[in-house]
């Protein structure tokens, strides 16, 4: 009945929705999050190790760049070709006995697999870490149902028992400390009492103790996937702790929920992703374990297995030529590691389960830059491409970084328009039409840049400007501008290199410009 | 008949409406080994101590009596049916442990000692002892295909000790190497090491749920 437009072409891309919107906006959010002298210790010493470890296994690969060209590759492949591969991972799964469900939004997928889960006549599930059911909000889902779903990796469970929220993709606990996690353990685990130390070992053996009973029970387990093979149906979960191939092995029903574009074509594709990503990620050369399984297998593991396929955005960002890249992503978290800005504000400021580079443009892609307050992530980045380096599959993060600044001031302007508030043009625009007939010119710069002094004047002792006039005071509330030159480079060159020597400078050029 | 299915690829396909050419896939990154099967295994037993995983090099003629030295704390032991009966301890001799043999997967049991466990009853079960299809050397990786000598994945899960052996002849440098080598649609598990964590700290503690005790056994 909600389908009118049957048959016309959508004008409007279908954005998703589920923990991927900012609710305020980035600075401010930025601005709580320093004020958090621990959590901003424990982010520093996190993506500096990391960053490190994964340095030394990336250089220890000579063929790290062709994998990763490779990979690049592999990934366009899927977005130009995603229709077939997924009709053909489809037709693989059904094949070998799963079940293939398609969702096109985070409510969608969560009825389904909340559906699934009331069929099965339970009312608690085990789950292993994943962004997708993260981005969905599957677990207040099941949750309103009155179905209980027990985080297993552990920093999962950490940040489930401590009601709180993850800070990072790989190791989302990373803003709590031993103590911390500690106390939160006494609290909520019935299995622990005030003897528990804070031991990271001692805490990994109270969470084994606690979840063990839990895994043996359990006749559902939900899971998301790394990676799915259209040529085989084969699905990947890759782990180190085992709780992965507790959940995948152990329950009768396997309920999977993967994004349209986790696919890589074939079965050997996998020997690229399989290098880059481990590398990557923790900076190990291998991750302790890593699950693969197509549809069911008689006698061993779950008889029963969903896979549910997830849009939620994610053809939106596929229609955008500039930006669609961001879908290539792997969630390796590489980028985070070497963010000068994540590390200084941490995972929660970027207000979605996507934070750091990465999250900065998949969010405001997946939603559109006008919901909520995704339109100020492009702008949290300083721009200076360790995340391109490092990206396994080469997305060029600060390029679409410009390009969605670019969609966020185009959307402000049509919304200030249509709103009638503010006159156009603006401030800025006036600044930037300014600047370009100012710099498109060399005479006027050249007049521009004898009032250098002047500012010379203004940055006093400590050649510093702490204030600037209007909107760009902006800059200047978070930087001191550096006091300007005496003199600029073109009056320099002018004065020293051109002309005969002893010739006036500026005499000469307008001589030289009175013969042009 | 199916909207959610046709509505998805519908999106898609609108949202390819410009027809991007992907690049092309180049595979010229390391595919062939060259090194000799010296390093290759030096280079496996260097990546498994790495991950603190017990390695061991046996033949033929000592296999069994290492098993039955590393079974020695074991009360009970599960072995797939299909693993090389010379490989175990003989039944009269040491270790005490009992052994638990599964029937191969899908085929019924045949009493007490020879049928498919429980879970509730593997997590009582001490070690397990399989074989393994296929490793890598370059990131210490041992991979296990559910064939009759490696048994369902809940055997080498549940059980706290792994005794792993390893067939010189499995042992492969490359990642491309290795998967060329498993039937993709076979329920595979990778494994490098005992189960880690880092999650409190970045401090790496070994054991969590997988087993906590991981004994390789470089055979031939």
């Amino acid at each position: 009945m909600s389908r009118t437009d049957l048959g016309m072409p959508t004008v409007r891309p279908a954005y998703g929705h589920g923990h991927i919107t900012l609710d305020e906006p980035f600075p401010d959010s930025a601005r709580t999050q320093l004020g958090n002298a621990q959590m901003r210790k424990n982010i520093r010493h996190a993506t500096h190790s990391i960053r490190a470890k994964r340095a030394r296994v990336v250089d220890e690969l000579p063929d790290w760049q062709r994998l990763r060209a490779a990979g690049s590759a592999l990934k366009q492949q899927v977005m130009a070709d995603l229709p077939a591969l997924l009709e053909q991972l489809e037709a693989n799964v059904t094949a070998r006995g799963g079940v293939v469900h398609w969702a096109r939004d985070a409510e969608e997928a969560n009825r389904i697999v909340t559906e699934l889960v009331k069929a099965k006549g339970v009312d608690e599930v085990i789950k292993v870490k994943s962004m997708a059911t993260q981005e969905i909000g599957l677990e207040e889902a099941l949750n309103a149902e009155g179905i209980a779903a027990t985080e297993t990796d552990l920093a999962e469970l950490i940040v489930q028992l401590g009601h709180d929220k993850p800070s990072h993709i790989l190791v989302p606990a990373i803003h709590k400390n031993r103590n911390e996690i500690r106390d939160i353990f006494v609290r909520e685990m019935e299995e622990t009492d005030e003897s528990l130390t804070s031991e990271p070992k001692d805490l990994a053996e109270a969470a084994r103790r606690h979840l063990r009973e839990r895994f043996l029970r359990s006749s559902v387990a939900i899971s998301g996937a790394n990676f799915g093979v259209a040529e085989t149906g084969t699905l990947s979960v890759v782990e180190s702790e085992g709780n992965g191939r507790m959940c995948l092995t152990l329950p009768e029903t396997l309920i999977t929920v993967m994004g349209i574009e986790k696919l890589v074509p074939t079965f050997q594709d996998l020997e690229v992703f399989l290098q880059l990503l481990p590398r990557s990620s923790t900076g190990e050369r291998m991750n302790p374990y890593t699950s693969m399984w197509t549809g069911v297998t008689p006698g061993d593991g779950p008889q029963e297995f969903h896979l549910v396929l997830l849009d939620n955005g994610r053809s939106a960002v596929l229609s955008d030529p500039a930006g669609r890249s961001a879908l290539h992503c792997i969630r390796c978290s590489a980028c985070m590691n070497v963010c000068p800005v994540y590390e200084q504000t941490g995972g929660h400021a970027y207000g979605s389960v996507y934070p750091g580079p990465i999250g900065a443009i998949l969010s405001p892609q997946l939603t559109g830059v006008e919901d909520g307050a995704n339109g100020t992530l492009p702008y949290a980045s300083s721009l200076c491409g360790a995340c391109y380096d490092v990206c396994p599959v080469a997305i060029d993060i600060p390029s679409i970084l410009v390009h969605l600044r670019d969609q966020d001031v185009q959307a402000t302007h049509a919304r200030k328009k249509a709103e009638k508030k503010v006159p156009v043009p603006s401030q800025m625009d006036l600044m930037m039409k300014g600047a370009s007939t100012v710099m498109s010119s060399g005479s006027l710069m050249s007049l521009a840049e004898r009032g250098l002094p002047v500012g010379r004047l203004l940055a006093g002792k400590d050649a510093k400007l702490g204030w600037l006039p209007g909107i760009a005071g902006g800059w200047t509330d978070q930087r001191d501008v550096p006091a300007p030159p005496q003199e600029s480079f073109r009056h320099w060159w002018k004065r020293n290199r051109s002309g005969s020597g002893q010739q006036d400078a500026e005499q000469t050029t307008t001589s030289e410009e009175e013969q042009a | 008949m199916n909207t959610a299915k046709d509505e998805i690829l519908g999106r898609i396909r609108t949202a390819l409406a410009d027809r991007p050419q992907p690049d092309t896939v180049e595979r010229d990154y390391r595919r062939v080994s060259e090194a000799s099967r010296e390093q290759v295994v030096e280079q496996l037993v260097d990546r498994l101590e790495d991950y603190r995983a017990n390695v061991y090099r046996e033949t033929a003629e000592t296999v069994a009596a290492r098993v039955g030295e590393l079974l020695t704390d074991a009360s009970s032991y599960v072995v797939p049916s299909g693993l090389e009966a010379s490989w175990l301890p003989d039944d009269g001799g040491a270790p005490e442990a009992r052994r638990l043999t599964e029937p191969a997967v899908g085929s019924a049991d045949a009493g007490e000692e020879r049928r498919v466990l429980s879970t509730r009853e593997l997590n009582e079960v001490s070690a397990v002892v399989t074989s393994s299809t296929v490793s890598c050397s370059e990131t210490g990786t041992i991979f296990l295909s559910g064939r009759p000598d490696e048994g369902r994945r809940a055997i080498s899960l549940v059980p706290d000790h792994h005794i792993c052996v390893v067939p010189l002849e499995s042992v492969v440098e490359l990642i491309p190497e290795a998967l060329e080598r498993l039937e993709p649609t076979a329920p595979i598990t990778m494994i490098s090491g005992p189960s880690a964590t880092s999650d409190i700290e970045l401090e790496r503690v070994e054991g969590v749920h997988g087993p906590r005790r991981l004994d390789v056994i470089l055979l031939g």
